[in-house]
Formats: C-alpha cells, structure tokens, sequence
C-alpha cells in the first residue's frame, strides 16, 4: 500500500491554495497508509536565501537559539521559523552545506529533513490529518508539492522513515512498493561516499537518483537510468526545485492516476485523491504507463 | 394460466423512476446495503449512484437483474462479483472493475485501470475507453470487450471466456493461456509464452458479431480482428520447456 500525492501548479493564481489541496488530498488517502506521512512543499525561493528544514525529538531544548548560534558560527544572520517538530532555517543560499555541517555540530540529536532554495520538508510518525494539521500545511503556498502516507514494509515506523526523501538540494522522492535490491545499491553508493541515514529502501532509490543527478544526469535521465538499476516495485514520485516527475516499474502494480488542466498536473495513488480538485470533472484523467518517465518543469 | 388464477395472480406494479443513492449523503456501505436486500421480484429495477467519487467497491455482490446507472469514477472493484443485474459507470474504473463476475454485464464509459474482469466467470464487461495491465487475468468465462487498448499482461492465465480488444494490446498478450479466445484488431506488442495467432474460422466470426452485438458495437466487422490462442505446449510440465515458464 502508501499513498501518494502530488500537484504541480502551472497556474499561479492556484499557488495560494497548494498546501491546502494537498493536504485534502492527502488526507483521502489515509486508508492506504496509517503509519507516517510527511509533505515536501516547493515555493517561496527569494533570491539568495537557502532553506534547511531540521527535526528534532526535543524541539524546546534543540531549537532554542538555535538561529542565533547557527548565525554566530557561519558569521550571518539566520532565522528560524519554528512548527512543532521542525524548524526552517533561511540562511544564505551559498552557505547551505557550510550550514549543515555547523547544524550537525551544534546540535547532533537535530536531523536534517531536507534543505535547498525552495523545499521544505514535514513529516511524522502518524496519519496524515493529524501530521498536516500539526505543521499547518493547509496555510502554505507553493509552485509544487508531493505528500506520502505510508504503510511500513522495508524499515521501521520513525520519522526518518517517513517519506519524502531527500538527498540532495531541493530533491525529493515519495514511494509506493518495495525494493530487492536496495542493501547492494546501498553498500555500493557507501563505496562512493554517499551517507545513509537510514535502512530504508526509499531512501536508497533518492540517493540513486541524487548520486546520478550529482554525476551530470537530468533527472529525466535519472529515472531512465533507475527502470535498469532499481529491482522491484516501485511508482516514484519526485520534486526538484523546479520539476515534477512520476516513473512506475515494468510490472505497474503499485496504482497511479494522473490528471492534467490548464491549473495543474495532479498525481494520486487512486481517483480519490483527486476527486475534489478544481475542475477535475473536465480534466484529462490518464494512468500513467509502467516504464515511462513523466515529467513537468516550470 | 387459467383466468381464474389471473384474477388471483397479485399485480406487479413496476417502477420506472430511478431509486437514488447519493454517496456524498450516505455511506457506501448504506447503499451497498439496499442493494442486498432486494428480495425477489424487487420492483424498483432502476438504481442510480451519485457522486462515487471513486469509491472503492460501489455495487458490489448485486445479485438481481436490475440496473444500476454510477455517475461518476469509480475506484477498486466495482461490481465485483455480479449476478444478473447491468451496472454502467460513467466514468472511469479503478483496479478490478468486474472482479470475479458471475453474470449480467458492466460497462464502463470511461477507462479502467488494471486488472479489469480479473477471474470472471460470466456475463459481461465492456469498456469504451482502455483498459490498463492485467485486462482479464484467470478469466473463468466472463465475455470482456474493450473499445481502446489494453496493457500487458492481458489475459494472463485465461482459462474460457472471450476477450475482444478494438486497439492494442501491451507486452506479453495471452501469456500461459490455457482456452480463452482473444480477438485483437490492432497489433499486440508481443506475445506470451505459449500464446498464438490463429485462425479465424466461420465459427469464430459468428461468436465475434454476437459479442460486438451484446457489447453495442455496430462501426467495427469481425473480419477485421485476429484470433489468437493457446499453443498448449504448457499444460502439462516438461522438462524441455523450463525455460518458457
């Protein structure tokens, strides 16, 4: 099971409404997945400013100061937005990686979920009413955005097993299905000094593609390359700062419906989820087909 | 029947006026309620659903021949299981539309997703639109015809039954067939293992024209489909043919 969710807004006069229409459509597909759910929101890159969303277990005692130490140690201003467990840290777009180095020394028990010029990433253990309701996504705006409900199968029930993953600036990738050979990919990937956080089989397909996009690749290319290498089942979403794209396996068992107007592309793992978006009634409804890259860009 | 039995016989008042069932009112399991328990010789015959939204398992185990008009997508397993009643849906199917058919028939106005009519045992399913991976996998005698294309895989294990596609047909069409007719108009990607073009006889011709009949098709001919079955090389193991398996 899992569910999906994502929409990819090519109407900007919709991009007020993104955090709300995703977290409906999210919500609808609670029943595919109780364990966790998480959301990667694309929107708000002001030019110059990075973002790094952090998590925490402790936020009061973790996030307290944190902006200003994280300021003192990268010798500018940071500021913090905090939402329960997460915070978003805006700091100079050229000091992203400086300032996850400073973050990892300044606070280990502080989990990076994902940073770059336009995501932000929530997600939590529990279902996704009560994970969108906690970091008020309804009230974000965005160009695009993916949400993921998930029944656990390949790894534990934790936060960081939660989808989206991210593995490199401004990407994300949601799942639905289970990788075989995901430990090989993985101890290949070490060899070239990738890190894991975790021993999930998601979060190896995002560093697969993250490692690719690092060595030249377009995402495009990315997922061809994923249908050869990746063993399993699998219907990816995924999020770049500017792009949206959906693959499914040669097998296609894991569900996908599209759906395209003028306003958007939307993604569900079934109709439902797209059943209450503007002017679905007239839109053009497809599934997409298995081994076939599809992809969107602003 | 003699007059005096007429005149006993009790009127059966029939009522034309659609009974409606709006989901975004009552729950499915409500409407899926009324549907079982229509007792015999039910006079409400026509049944209407609004707003499905697609929901899973609309209309699922009807066992009457009434019918049922769904206005709207449907998701999983719509009219599974079916016995005489006609469910048309206006709209779009999720997976296993038809799943494990009895009798009666399914139309589906829009597309349906995979494994549509999946171990049907009769009646029958037809979709205007495509039909995705899996069409008819294990059918068990259920009649399925589909308007558009159909994924791979189709067919799949078909045991009796007739599948009739008006386009396409994906990867691995009929594979390990065992008696199931396919008739294909346009061009299979490839074949399955132990599945095989054959010929169209007479015979075939005349069940073809009745199915495009049944399924309200009148613009296409049967003489423009190729038949395809199965080789029956598999059927019982042999060391020899490991590698088809």
């Amino acid at each position: 099971m899992c569910g999906i969710v994502g929409l990819f807004i090519k109407d900007k006069a919709l991009e007020p409404q993104l955090g709300a229409l995703l977290s409906e459509m999210l919500i609808t597909m609670t029943d595919r997945g109780p364990d966790s759910a998480g959301i990667a929101i694309y929107g708000g890159d002001a030019k110059g400013h990075g973002k790094i969303t952090v998590q925490s277990p402790n936020p009061d005692v973790d996030f307290k100061g944190l902006d200003t130490d994280l300021g003192a140690k990268l010798g500018t201003k940071v500021s913090a937005i905090v939402k329960s467990t997460h915070a978003v840290l805006d700091v100079p777009a050229e000091k992203l990686e400086e300032a996850r180095a400073a973050i990892a020394e300044l606070r280990p028990d502080v989990r990076v979920m994902g940073s770059g010029e336009a995501i932000e990433i929530y997600k939590e253990v529990g279902l996704p009413e009560d994970v969108v309701k906690r970091f008020d996504i309804a009230k974000m705006s965005g160009s695009h955005g993916i949400g993921h409900t998930r029944m656990a199968t390949e790894s534990a029930v934790t936060t960081l097993g939660a989808h989206p993953f991210s593995t490199g600036p401004d990407q994300c990738l949601v799942h639905n299905g289970s990788l075989s050979n995901h430990n090989n990919l993985r101890r290949e990937m070490k060899r070239d000094g990738m890190k894991f956080e975790t021993e999930n089989d998601t979060e190896v397909a995002a560093a697969y593609l993250s490692s690719k996009i690092a060595h030249g690749e377009n995402l495009g290319q990315a997922l061809e390359s994923s249908l050869n290498d990746l063993d399993g089942f699998f219907t990816f979403v995924v999020g770049t700062k500017d792009g949206f794209g959906v693959v499914r396996d040669p097998i296609a068992c894991k569900p996908a419906v599209m759906a395209e107007t003028d306003q958007y592309v939307a993604f569900g793992s079934e109709y439902r989820a797209l059943a209450n978006l503007p002017g679905i009634e007239t839109a053009r409804v497809w599934e997409p087909e298995p081994s076939t890259v599809y992809f969107w860009e602003h | 029947m003699h007059a005096s039995n007429l005149a006993t016989a009790p009127v059966t008042k029939v009522n034309y006026a659609p009974k409606v069932f709006d989901l975004s009112k009552i729950t499915l399991r409500e409407f899926n309620q009324a549907l079982h328990d229509i007792t015999d010789g039910a006079t409400e015959t026509n049944w209407e659903v609004l707003n499905p939204k697609g929901s899973h398992a609309v209309a699922v185990g009807a066992e009457h021949a009434i019918s049922i008009d769904v206005q709207g997508s449907v998701g999983y397993y719509c009219g599974g299981m079916n016995q005489n009643s006609t469910i048309t849906i206006h709209g779009s199917a999720g997976p296993g539309v038809g799943e494990n058919m009895m009798s009666g028939a399914i139309f589906v106005k829009g597309d349906a997703s995979q494994y549509a009519g999946a171990t049907g045992r009769g009646g029958m399913l037809v979709i205007d639109g495509n039909a995705s991976s899996r069409c008819g996998i294990s059918m068990k005698g259920i009649d399925i015809v589909v308007g558009g294309n159909v994924g791979h895989m189709s067919a799949f294990m078909a045991q009796s039954g007739n599948l009739v596609v008006l386009g396409d047909a994906g990867d691995a069409f009929g594979d390990s067939i065992y008696e199931a007719r396919l008739f294909l108009r346009g061009e299979a990607k490839s074949l399955g293992a132990d599945c095989i073009e054959k010929e169209m006889r007479p015979e075939h011709i005349e069940i073809l024209k009745d199915l495009l009949a049944r399924a309200g098709i009148t613009d296409v001919k049967p003489e423009e489909f190729k038949r395809y079955g199965s080789a029956r090389t598999l059927y019982n193991f042999n060391i020899d043919n490991a590698d088809a398996y």
